[in-house]
């Protein structure tokens, strides 16, 4: 799996679990940027990646998972790349 | 035939505080209800022991582990673990807690910081790692332990109300953030129950106070862990948020 590969699959996640509109710019989302990534949406979102990665996050990763690039970089640093 | 209850049957269900009193009664009628049961306490090896005495006398998988829950890092790494080794929690029971009685007068910052960490800190640090493992399958009930004590308050006892006080609220908070998770947080509030808890107080208290109860005897770990297996069991589905006296009718 190619980091691409892990970038398209973060963005279908936000789309499904944040329920998107199509033309939503998802890479340059931000925490609170839109109604739907509240703190509920944020903690499903959680779920979401650590089901869909094979990944569990510490609260720090929790709470500082502040926008859409955050959580890509956060899941290569992971090991999550390839 | 001996009817036997599996309702619980293949639920992962974790105990703090799971080595003695209140805790271990749970854990035991949990265990005898089919649950794989997941004992933890500060001491490591009674957890461990505890576990592997349960799982003797009623057949099923147990774990043991030993963390304080009032390390909040100790706690996150520990339902990891437990997730991980289990694949699920369906049913966490917030038991672990401390009491230590002082007058007004005579509370130190260090009593009120003892019972805060552990019965407040504690329990919302469990609450919060097992209800994270919940929410991926967007299912669980959760109780934690509150007291009658800090329902109606009791002398000698501010710090330790004020903080089971807490452990209520808790509960009405979280049921309100994990409902529509499908997570159910319920607290129990024990009146006077016959544990290792309530040795320290003097006979006269104890016969006052079961004077003053309704049914006229002191309650048993067993009456509490009961009323703890329905509000983990889909027998409560539709109750969330809600603080469950189990006291006798004590009135303080």
């Amino acid at each position: 799996m190619t980091v691409t590969a892990v970038n398209d699959r973060l963005k279908n996640l936000f789309v499904e679990v944040l329920e998107l509109p199509e033309d939503v710019d998802v890479e340059s989302l931000k925490y609170r940027d839109i109604s739907q990534w509240d703190s509920l949406g944020h903690m499903s979102l959680v779920a979401a990646i650590e089901d869909e990665f094979g990944v569990q996050l510490d609260t720090e990763q929790v709470i500082g998972m502040s926008s859409f690039k955050v959580a890509l970089d956060m899941l290569k640093d992971m090991g999550v790349n390839d | 035939m001996t009817e036997v209850d599996s309702s619980l049957t293949g639920r992962v269900v974790v105990v703090t505080g799971g080595t003695r009193g209140i805790g271990r009664a749970t854990a035991d009628l949990l265990a005898s209800s089919g649950a794989t049961v997941v004992v933890t306490g500060r001491d490591e090896g009674a957890a461990v022991k505890a576990a592997a005495e349960i799982a003797e006398a009623h057949a099923v998988p147990t774990m043991g582990t030993g963390f304080d829950v009032a390390d909040f890092a100790a706690v996150s790494e520990a339902f990891k673990t437990i997730a991980k080794e289990q694949g699920r929690i369906d049913g966490l029971v917030a038991n672990a807690g401390v009491l230590e009685d002082a007058l007004v007068g005579m509370i130190t910052p260090e009593l009120v910081e003892r019972m805060l960490s552990t019965n407040v800190a504690g329990t919302i640090a469990t609450v919060q790692a097992a209800g994270r493992v919940m929410m991926r399958k967007r299912s669980g009930s959760i109780v934690v332990l509150a007291s009658i004590v800090g329902e109606h308050g009791s002398a000698g006892q501010t710090a330790y109300a004020a903080s089971k006080a807490a452990v209520a609220t808790v509960a009405r908070s979280a049921a309100k953030e994990l409902g529509p998770r499908g997570i159910r947080v319920n607290a129990v509030a024990p009146g006077l129950i016959d544990t290792a808890m309530i040795a320290h107080l003097p006979q006269e208290l104890i016969e006052d106070r079961v004077a003053h109860t309704s049914l006229r005897r002191l309650g048993t770990p067993a009456d509490v862990a009961k009323a703890i297996r329905f509000l983990i069991s889909d027998e409560s589905a539709f109750i969330t948020g809600q603080v469950l006296g189990v006291d006798g009718g004590l009135v303080l």
